[in-house]
């Protein structure tokens, strides 16, 4: 399982209601469920995990998030949860704001775009760069919307959006962002994890 | 109807009031039932047929002495496995497989009712089927499953007793007829009442048949249930046992050859009257013109847990609106799980063998029944 996984399913609250977008095969789905007992249900495009999905008896729908999220009531989960997509949306600012009308609370989790591998790939390269987090090449890569934790950091702020909590992820270790560690965190994480309300 | 068959068959003494406003009493409901209830009574599961379907939805039929018509999916291991569960069909009323419907004699005439039965519709059909829970002594059932009508009667079923089954399963459905879906059933009413032998219905009292307008109804509704893909992967233009064209109006391309065939061995074990009052009660069915034009409310009160499947080459019950149940439950936070089934064979996907789609059902009916 991600280690991200395991940092998601602490910052989530017993008994809640979740919504993850982008389940996947259900890993993370499970993990929570079994955990701490929470009504969680999940949304996801592939067809071959939406099977998986239902096989194990997972509540999945198939669907678009970009889309079919609008099919959920105001406020109507807990928490949402979008782990490792959002740079994958065509409209990445839709999608966050469409999480934050669902949920009460979104889970936002990134690939660091900042990461100094990144930095130094395409400094010395001079080419798209490829790490672990980042693994296809500039013309058959999902991702369309790369963003750094410093550009999430702003995005939220333009828009009023309380960063509740920031967790810069570096292989296995975790750590708090701040304000003032920001620029450092945003050289060393590979991955930023979020919760952020409106 | 052969009457060296033994057809299992419950009379119901309940009065029931039909939507059309008549009420029918001591009426029989004929079913099968495959697997055996456990002494919980909790592993039962009812399935609904669809349009021309039968009680005989497993093993083989003794009518037809074919398969029954879902032995893909309900059987020993199959995805609906019989050595599990406790699995119940039943003829819908209006149907004519020994349950009450329009080739019934009238007790008051002695004659046959033809088309002065009244007109059925699915909360009709669910209601008189509901009276096999009190029969069997079951409280709550596991699961209740259909494709097609027998989709329509499930989500009819949660609506009308929300806490009387555990999980739903409505396939490639819908919660009303689409106007093409009327149209097509239009059509099929409108070729057996062409036919000069229907006899404005009176025909069995008159020992006629309108085999040739139910024929046509058949192949033209057999179009609906196959895909354009499907069609020209398996017949393209392919002439039938001869090489080249006849310059007539024979079967030359396989594609005729296998509709006529379709119609001429549907006429033999299908009634038309039976066939007018159920494709009517398809058309009527609107579930949320039921509910002020809200279909949410349908569910407001349910618990039970729902899987909606439909399949990508469906035109006639398309993905689209499938997924209005979807939503329509999702706004009430209910427990909905959906999947779109990759499949070129059509409407009739449910009825196949679509590996994809039986291990989905599979897997979801094991492990819901598993689970508190």
């Amino acid at each position: 399982m991600k280690p991200e996984f395991k940092i998601i399913a602490k910052l989530i609250e017993k008994n809640t209601r979740v919504l993850d977008v982008g389940c996947g095969d259900g890993t993370l789905m499970e993990f929570l469920k079994d955990d701490s007992k929470i009504d969680i249900r999940g949304i996801e495009i592939s067809k071959n995990n939406i099977q998986k999905c239902i096989g194990k008896g997972l509540t999945v729908i198939e669907g678009d998030a970009e889309k079919d999220l609008i099919q959920f009531p105001d406020r109507s989960f807990d928490y949402v949860i979008l782990s490792q997509t959002l740079q994958a949306f065509l409209n990445p600012e839709k999608v966050i704001s469409e999480l934050l009308r669902v949920g009460k609370k979104a889970i936002v989790t990134i690939p660091n775009f900042g990461y100094w591998k990144v930095r130094l790939h395409l400094l010395t390269k001079g080419t798209m760069p490829i790490t672990r987090t980042l693994p296809d090449e500039w013309y058959n890569t999902p991702n369309l919307h790369m963003c750094s934790i410093k550009d999430f950091f702003n995005f939220c702020d333009d828009r009023e959006i309380n960063l509740y909590k920031s967790i810069a992820l570096q292989n296995l270790k975790s750590s708090k962002i701040t304000n003032t560690n920001l620029p450092l965190k945003n050289l060393t994480a590979v991955l930023g994890i979020f919760l952020i309300e409106k | 109807m052969n009457k060296d068959v033994n057809i299992k068959t419950l009379k119901i003494n309940k009065p029931l009031k039909l939507d059309c406003g008549q009420i029918i009493n001591n009426f029989p409901l004929a079913y099968e039932t495959y697997g055996v209830l456990n002494e919980k009574k909790d592993n039962a599961i009812l399935i609904f047929h669809a349009l021309t379907g039968d009680q005989f939805v497993s093993n083989v039929n003794p009518l037809t002495k074919k398969d029954g018509w879902w032995s893909y999916a309900v059987g020993s291991d199959k995805a609906i496995d019989t050595e599990k569960y406790f699995v119940i069909c039943a003829n819908v009323i209006g149907g004519c497989l020994g349950s009450f419907g329009p080739s019934n004699t009238n007790p008051k005439t002695n004659k046959v009712f033809g088309i002065t039965f009244p007109i059925i519709t699915i909360n009709d059909m669910v209601n008189a089927q509901f009276n096999l829970l009190d029969f069997f002594k079951i409280k709550k059932l596991f699961a209740v499953i259909g494709g097609s009508m027998g989709g329509m009667q499930v989500l009819q079923f949660v609506s009308n007793f929300p806490d009387k089954t555990k999980i739903a399963i409505p396939i490639a459905c819908a919660s009303s007829h689409s106007a093409q879906n009327i149209a097509f059933n239009e059509l099929g009413r409108q070729s057996i009442m062409a036919d000069e032998n229907w006899l404005n219905g009176n025909y069995s009292n008159q020992n006629k048949n309108p085999n040739k307008g139910l024929s046509v109804a058949r192949m033209a509704a057999h179009i609906t249930y196959l895909s354009k893909n499907g069609l020209q992967e398996k017949f393209g233009r392919k002439l039938q046992e001869r090489d080249h064209l006849k310059f007539s109006f024979d079967a030359d391309f396989q594609i005729e050859s296998y509709l006529r065939y379709q119609g001429a061995v549907f006429v033999d074990r299908f009634d038309a009257n039976s066939y007018l009052y159920i494709t009517r009660a398809m058309d009527y069915f609107d579930l949320s013109k039921q509910y002020d034009g809200n279909l949410s409310k349908a569910f407001s009160k349910t618990k039970t847990k729902f899987l909606i499947i439909s399949f990508t080459s469906d035109w006639l019950y398309p993905t689209s609106e499938n997924k209005e149940i979807v939503i329509a439950l999702n706004a009430i936070g209910a427990d909905v799980a959906f999947a779109e089934i990759e499949s070129d064979k059509g409407h009739d996907s449910f009825l196949l063998n679509v590996p994809k789609f039986l291990n989905t059902l599979k897997d979801y009916i094991n492990t819901s029944y598993l689970k508190d």
